[in-house]
């Protein structure tokens, strides 16, 4: 990667023109008559963190899954460095909201299983998933199965297996919506400090206007019926301050004053 | 000794008990007591006609089990995967599963005659629709997001259902096959009985005729015992071959 | 299932099978398979044949006598085993056995310690429903959501409006569940009671049409039986499933 460091990014999240990791373009989504996603551009900075933030039924979730390869979109393309996304591709690995984890298989096997899938021997794959294990705050848990977890523990085992595979683009989906809030709390930090060290592109979805002023250098808010981005804020200051005061901090407190009063409106 | 053994144990001493009781007044000319059904097992047992008479009735069972559990498996795994095949198949199954499918036995009979093949074949039916459906059903039931994990990570198709899909499906296949197998004994048991007298059956039928009323319970008593262990044991080959099943499911 | 964009409706296919049937019987590839016209034709003269009556009349005597009992005593014993600890432990291994021993072998007890008639057969049929009865009360009274009846306790609640109000409505998906496969277990049972007492309802007929060879008067009873078998599952699933609507919510 070009920008190891993080002071690198916080410049390239101010110029004028960012280094851009996956783009949107002209994306829409139709099930039969209905339209979930219509005419959505998006640009996603390389080595930061995007939320898609709006209310349920907004489309978030499936512009993610779009970009996951995972649906098809009706029209409109996604690239990644410039590529067009056919399918699932190695560049990218999704964290799921209800965790996704095998129930049959011990955690380390779940943190490998995406290296599994990619044909990598046993040896090797599970070097590399305890050291993520390790990275994630599990070290001790590699033998236990994913019901003898809490919930912020099965979501640390689905956060290290989207690590482990080493892709480019990490994408979200409501990760911390299952888990209790001194936990999501924790994970956030975590989120933060991650997003800081690893050089990676992050693609968050949330509801939670808090969480995405709190974690995010870009919060595309996307409203319903039609769907679209109804706005971009980046929160430009928050990056620089330390990840335990910026909850009192006026320009937080303020970003999150002005979503909510452009969101207010559509919840019923 | 722990509680859970102690009430089985005390469980078992009473219903033998009472059977024992109701021999002793006994309530029915046909009623031997426990002891006297007890006796009679261990001398079949060791008379060694016992192990003739299972060896067998556990012909027709043991592979009108295994055609059972192969095919319906393989039926269930298609139907559950292939739209068409649901829409073409499921029906058929769901009637069979429904229906009294042991009133075919005449026509089999008719059919097939009076040996091996009839006694298979009415295990088979019998045995084969819960297999299919159960499996059918939990494989259509996997839930979404473990697939869309595989294919996030690029599994291919077979990958999907080889490491997701099956082991996703294995506990409510397992169940299907414990009902598939305990569907199959009442059908070798109904085919002993009513097709020819051969095997267990025919202790029973036999002992019935000349009014050995404590060799007929006691056969009875040992294809019931007889069932249980194997239900046991399959489900000790579900936990040999999937670990986590035994462990407990995450749910949320 | 579509076909050029039309949605075909769930059990169509028995159409298609209804149909290959029909080949089949008409190729005159078996003896025993004639063309399901044929069938069809020999299901109305059976129908009114007082033969047929009065095998229907003892076949829904008999199962409907023997799932009134396998109800009755069922339910009551299921919520009971719920509630108590030590019934539970008592009874539960029993119930689980005989939920998968194979009954048949029973039925020959069953015929000397009641004779060759009615009564065999309705127990037969009890036997055949009731442990999953028991089975699926036990789990519906074990699942009720504590804050539920701690609800019913805090409103201060008798035990007799707790069980009528709270307890059985909140395990009637379960209980219901229960019944559903308790009765297709129980048209199960009471044919093969018939079969191997064989001088009484449909085990009777069977036997006849066999023995003479009548094989159009075979499929057509068979049929009849297969579709009322058929019908009375689905019935009680659509029962099933309009309590169901709140099972999922808990």
């Amino acid at each position: 990667m070009a920008m190891p460091q993080t002071e690198t990014v916080h410049e390239t999240a101010t110029t004028a023109a960012p280094d851009i990791a996956v783009s949107a373009r002209n994306v829409s989504k139709n099930y039969g008559p209905v339209e979930a996603l219509k005419d959505l551009s998006l640009e996603f900075p390389r080595g930061q963190l995007t939320s898609l933030l709006g209310p349920s039924g907004c489309g978030k979730t499936t512009l993610l899954k779009i970009i996951a390869g995972l649906l098809e979109p009706s029209g409109g393309d996604i690239q990644v460095d410039g590529k067009a996304v056919t399918g699932p591709g190695p560049d990218r690995a999704f964290v799921f909201q209800d965790f996704a984890l095998l129930p049959w298989a011990s955690v380390i096997r779940n943190v490998a299983f995406g290296l599994e899938l990619r044909g990598i021997n046993k040896s090797e794959r599970e070097d590399i998933a305890s050291r993520y294990i390790k990275d994630v705050g599990l070290a001790g848990f590699e033998h236990s199965f994913p019901h003898e977890l809490s919930g912020g523990m099965r979501q640390r085992v689905g956060l290290a297996r989207a690590l482990s595979v080493d892709a480019d683009v990490l994408l979200m989906d409501e990760p911390f919506s299952a888990v209790d809030e001194q936990t999501r709390r924790k994970f956030q930090e975590d989120l933060l400090a991650l997003v800081a060290n690893e050089n990676k592109t992050f693609i968050f979805v949330t509801h939670s206007i808090e969480e995405a002023v709190y974690v995010s250098d870009q919060i595309a808010i996307l409203l319903p019926r039609p769907s679209r981005v109804s706005d971009i804020i980046r929160p430009t200051g928050l990056r620089e301050k330390d990840s335990t005061s910026i909850r009192r901090d006026p320009e937080y407190l303020d970003i999150v004053d002005e979503i909510w009063a452009s969101l207010r409106s559509y919840v019923e | 000794m722990n509680r859970p053994l102690l009430l089985k144990l005390l469980s078992a001493a009473i219903v033998f008990g009472a059977w024992e009781i109701a021999g002793r007044i006994p309530v029915s000319y046909a009623l031997p007591t426990f002891f006297e059904a007890m006796a009679a097992l261990f001398r079949m047992a060791f008379d060694g006609s016992l192990w003739t008479a299972y060896a067998e009735t556990l012909k027709p069972l043991a592979i009108g089990v295994l055609i059972s559990a192969v095919l319906g498996i393989t039926i269930g795994l298609w139907v559950g995967l292939s739209k068409w095949f649901d829409w073409l198949f499921s029906p058929i199954f769901i009637v069979m599963q429904a229906a009294p499918l042991a009133a075919l036995i005449p026509l089999l009979v008719m059919m097939y005659g009076i040996g091996l093949t009839s006694k298979v074949f009415v295990v088979c039916i019998m045995a084969m629709p819960v297999i299919v459906l159960n499996t059918a059903g939990a494989v259509r039931n996997t839930p979404t997001s473990l697939t869309e994990m595989g294919r996030s990570f690029q599994a291919s198709w077979w990958e999907v259902i080889l490491k997701i899909v099956i082991p996703a499906a294995s506990p409510v296949i397992f169940s299907g096959l414990r009902l598939g197998v305990s569907a199959g004994f009442i059908g070798a048991i109904l085919s002993e009985l009513k097709i020819t007298p051969t095997g267990v059956g025919d202790i029973i039928t036999y002992s019935r005729s000349i009014a050995d009323y404590a060799s007929m319970y006691a056969a009875i008593f040992s294809i019931i015992v007889l069932a249980v262990i194997f239900l046991n044991l399959l489900e000790k080959l579900e936990f040999y071959l999937f670990e986590g099943n035994a462990r407990g499911y995450a749910s949320d | 299932m579509q076909l050029f964009g039309i949605r075909l409706p769930a059990m169509s296919s028995l159409i298609i099978w209804g149909i290959v049937w029909e080949v089949f019987g008409r190729l005159e590839i078996s003896f025993f398979v004639p063309p399901l016209s044929a069938v069809v034709t020999t299901l109305f003269e059976v129908i009114g044949s007082a033969a047929f009556q009065k095998a229907l009349y003892e076949t829904a005597y008999a199962f409907a006598s023997g799932v009134f009992f396998a109800v009755v005593i069922g339910i009551p014993t299921g919520i009971m085993m719920g509630k108590n600890r030590l019934l539970d432990e008592l009874l539960l291994p029993w119930v689980n056995i005989f939920l998968s021993a194979p009954l048949t072998a029973l039925v020959p007890v069953l015929m000397v310690l009641f004779g060759f008639g009615m009564k065999s057969i309705i127990i037969t049929t009890t036997l055949f429903a009731i442990w999953i009865i028991i089975l699926n009360a036990r789990a519906g009274v074990m699942q009720i959501n504590r804050s539920l009846l701690e609800m019913a306790r805090s409103f201060g609640a008798s035990p007799w409006a707790a069980f009528s109000k709270v307890y059985f409505w909140a395990a009637l998906p379960e209980i219901l569940g229960g019944v559903r496969i308790g009765v297709i277990r129980a048209v199960k049972g009471v044919i093969i009671g018939q079969l191997l007492i064989s001088i009484v309802g449909f085990g009777a007929l069977f036997e006849l049409y066999a023995n003479n060879f009548l094989m159009e008067h075979f499929w057509a009873v068979l049929v009849v039986l297969f579709a009322m078998a058929f019908t009375i599952s689905e019935l009680l699933g659509y029962l099933e499933r309009r309590v169901a609507y709140y099972a999922a919510k808990r």
